[in-house]
């Protein structure tokens, strides 16, 4: 693990956004910039991540950044990794891609999947706060199970989309999950991923105090939560090898796991969670861990 | 009257430059601010840097990682994540009267 | 050369064509489709990536780029997206970064694309799009009309329209000069009729490179992303107000599109300009660049139309003449910006005009018939304006239907008989059985 002083001191976002108090994003942003560095092009759908760069003729980032239309993030970040590579300067400059959940497993998921596809060498990161967030959280594929959103107001019946599965299924170099509330973990992925070649997918879990329902100075305890209770691990995959990483390890013992209840009953959008739904969450996480040991295992 | 014929040569298409503070002084958006206790800060305490975790976990980066760590309340929102993580309670959100 | 097949005078004893002019200027000529002089034009003008989707009858275009490339005859970076709309949506990346872009498309994919133009046009990106004309379904049909061309109209794009092969060589590097000009900065459609000049194939006139090269520099474009010492966020939201800061002033989005809109206007000299330093260069022109006349010098009647439609009215001018109409053509070459100013000064004397559209404006009447009224609003003795649909779904244009169109819109004339009723020419209303 990269050690606190050996983490970048510069900031590549300047204060006064317009991002909510206590957004994780602003904090996963912050540090993917941090590991990325200045030689990189980014590019961002509608999302709450367009109104952080700011508006009209002023933006927030010391970074170029092309924003896009909701549905072509993939497809806008394979434009500009053509045009980079036509002038020769893909050695130089990293290609990145940073869209929301809804521009990812929703709209966006048939430009990314394309991209991927075609090993377009770029990393696509997906910061999942689990709903169309900026226009007033309404459901998103990513929206997990008994979820209430604005237009899933009794809680959402199916369960969320497994993003980093589809991912793996495209035969890339690298899958990684990552958390708002694990900023040191995320900076290492995105170091290790801004040096290897191809298509690179990070999905960060990322909690938001008006859409989730909770104080905004609790955004880094709800996301540990997440990780503490194994709703959201934290891996890697290279090559087809899942490797668990660090802040994870612990809870491939199901007794080290927190009660899912801690989770879910700190977040007004489950207020109204029923007791076989959260049986159904139990059930799930359990089904993924096991998944996870099985793999860990047998590779 | 701007000459047409020239003058929307040079407005291209809406390019940003950056600048701080792109929505303001977001320090109005709260009247409450981390005050840090010296006494129990690590950093200052033991004179290394170590802990941080308000520099670390702050979404607005406005925490420097300096002894003391100092924070820019023109720009802190007051979300009072900073008091939450730090190990040792040395911050408290306190009422600051703006200028 | 206007739609015309090689014949037997142009081949030489050993079975070759000789183009006289050509072999002086050491130019080559290759007889091909019109979707091969789409992609020969690319090549030439060393487009650095092209993204595209196939789709009938547009495919070739991208086919051929691809052997280009593999045979290293174009250094470029072929995106081989998954749909029209990513398509475009590289397209606009790969501009904003700071290549010269290109793609083909037809009906349905461009109509996928349709997010992406407006965001094209207000960006001021020099994209060049060549549209294999199509119909649009429902039902499906992939033969030719224009309503996929004329259904852009609003977004802020240049439009051509070509009616032979060589023009579309030509036509593609104009272009591309027109569009990257600092004094203009909008992306661009060359059309051209699908199967009509897609598939079909024609003697053109390819110029060497260097003399290519000579009149279309490298891009230097405005954003140009790969220059990563300056930061620009490009395409943010913008406010229906300015925004003033210390660090400066930005401009609402009504000044920027104000801005898209002068510039088309102002294209229409650059349009020219280009135009006539091309004819200088190789010797070819296409009327004043902005719409090709026939037979019109002692015209009172005229034709008016585009791509197949005015190829197939060429054919008809000297048949009408002899009825002692006194006709000619007008075949409109650039359909966005509408060169309004030019047209009301062509048409001013003349007395009647025959429009023939290859679309139609649903809900209205053909959209050059009822655009072309509205450009000769206000003339003192106005011409008696007459439009006609033809052709729709890839339905032959036929000489006959050009002349029945001719005679009927005279015959309203002379009565005075100003109908808005829209007339299609060449239904099989009355073969079909199950009508009564």
């Amino acid at each position: 693990m990269v050690k606190l002083m050996d983490v970048r001191e510069e900031e590549f976002i300047y204060p006064g956004t317009r991002v909510c108090a206590g957004c994780a994003m602003a904090l996963i942003y912050r540090f993917a910039l941090k590991a990325l560095g200045s030689k990189t092009i980014l590019t961002v759908p509608a999302s709450c991540l367009t109104v952080l760069h700011g508006m009209q003729g002023f933006c927030t980032t010391k970074l170029s950044v092309l924003h896009t239309p909701f549905a072509t993030t993939g497809a806008a970040a394979s434009g500009i990794v053509a045009s980079i590579e036509e002038k020769g300067l893909s050695d130089e400059i990293c290609v990145v891609a940073f869209a929301g959940d809804g521009g990812t497993a929703d709209i966006g998921i048939q430009a990314l999947s394309g991209a991927a596809e075609r090993g377009t060498n770029f990393i696509y990161a997906c910061y999942d706060n689990e709903a169309y967030m900026n226009t007033g959280v309404q459901r998103s594929g990513s929206t997990p199970f008994a979820a209430s959103t604005a237009t899933t107001p009794g809680g959402k019946t199916r369960p969320k989309k497994n993003m980093p599965k589809i991912l793996e299924a495209h035969d890339i170099p690298y899958v990684a999950t990552a958390n708002g509330s694990y900023p040191i973990d995320l900076y290492e992925k995105f170091q290790k991923a801004r040096d290897i070649k191809g298509t690179r997918y990070i999905h960060i879990l990322s909690a938001c105090p008006p859409g989730w329902g909770y104080d905004p100075k609790d955004t880094i305890k709800i996301g540990r939560l997440a990780n503490e209770t194994g709703f959201w691990p934290l891996y890697e995959v290279i090559n087809g090898d899942l490797i668990l990483s660090q802040d994870s390890m612990k809870y491939l013992n199901d007794d080290k796991r927190k009660p899912i209840e801690d989770y879910l009953k700190a977040q007004k959008r489950f207020a109204q969670i029923k007791p076989d739904e959260i049986e159904q969450h139990k059930r799930y996480i359990n089904a993924q861990w096991k998944e996870i040991k099985n793999r860990i295992e047998n590779q | 009257m701007p000459d047409t014929k020239k003058d929307y040569q040079k407005i291209l298409a809406s390019v940003q430059k950056p600048v701080i503070g792109e929505a303001g002084k977001t320090g109005t958006w709260s009247k409450l601010k981390p005050i840090i206790d010296l006494e129990k800060c690590i950093p200052v305490k033991s004179g290394k840097f170590t802990c941080f975790n308000c520099w670390i976990f702050c979404p607005e980066a406005v925490v420097t990682r300096t002894i003391p760590p100092e924070i820019d309340f023109d720009y802190c929102k007051g979300c009072g994540i900073c008091m939450e993580e730090c190990p040792v309670k040395a911050i408290s959100m306190r009422e600051v009267k703006s200028k | 050369m206007y739609g015309r097949m090689p014949c037997k005078g142009d081949f030489n004893e050993r079975g070759e064509i000789e183009m006289n002019q050509s072999k002086a200027k050491n130019k080559k000529i290759k007889i091909l489709t019109g979707n091969h002089a789409a992609a020969y034009a690319y090549r030439h003008a060393r487009v650095g990536v092209v993204s595209a989707y196939p789709i009938t009858p547009q495919s070739p275009v991208v086919e051929q780029i691809s052997e280009f490339i593999r045979d290293g005859k174009l250094k470029a970076k072929f995106l081989m997206v998954e749909s029209e709309h990513s398509a475009a949506a590289a397209c606009c990346a790969a501009s904003a970064t700071g290549s010269r872009v290109g793609t083909a498309t037809s009906a349905h994919g461009l109509m996928l694309m349709y997010e992406m133009l407006p965001w094209a046009s207000g960006t001021r990106l020099p994209i060049v799009i060549n549209l294999a004309t199509r119909s649009c379904g429902a039902p499906w049909s992939v033969w030719d009309d224009h309503s996929d061309f004329i259904t852009v109209r609003d977004v802020g794009w240049i439009q051509f329209m070509c009616e032979d092969n060589q023009e579309i060589y030509d036509t593609n590097f104009q272009a591309f000069k027109i569009a990257e000009d600092p004094r203009v900065f909008v992306p661009t459609i060359v059309a051209y009729d699908g199967y009509i000049l897609s598939h079909t194939m024609m003697p053109v006139e390819l110029e060497p490179q260097e003399d290519i090269d000579a009149f279309l520099p490298p891009l230097n474009h405005h954003i140009n992303l790969s220059d990563i010492s300056q930061v620009k966020g490009v395409g943010p939201v913008t406010l229906p107000n300015i925004v003033k800061r210390e660090e400066g002033t930005a401009p609402g989005y009504y000044e920027f599109r104000y801005s898209l809109q002068k510039a088309l206007e102002n294209s229409i000299d650059v349009i020219l300009e280009v135009h006539d330093e091309f004819a200088k260069k190789f010797g070819r022109s296409y009327g004043n660049g902005l719409f090709k006349t026939f037979n019109t010098e002692d015209a009172d009647t005229i034709i008016f139309g585009m791509g197949s439609v005015s190829a197939q009215a060429r054919t008809v001018i000297d048949k009408l003449r002899k009825e002692g109409i006194k006709i000619g053509l007008v075949s409109l070459r650039l359909f966005r910006p509408f060169p309004v100013k030019y047209l009301r000064d062509f048409f001013k004397d003349k007395k009647n005009i025959i429009v023939f559209d290859r679309e139609i404006g649903y809900g209205y009447e053909g959209v050059l018939c009822y655009e072309l009224k509205a450009a000769l609003y206000g003339l003192k003795d106005c011409p008696f304006i007459k439009g006609f649909i033809v052709g729709l779904g890839g339905r032959d244009v036929k000489s006959e239907h050009i002349i029945d169109g001719v005679h009927r819109a005279l015959e309203q004339s002379k009565k005075g008989d100003i109908s808005y009723e829209t007339e299609f020419l060449g239904l099989k209303l009355d073969e079909l059985d199950f009508l009564d």
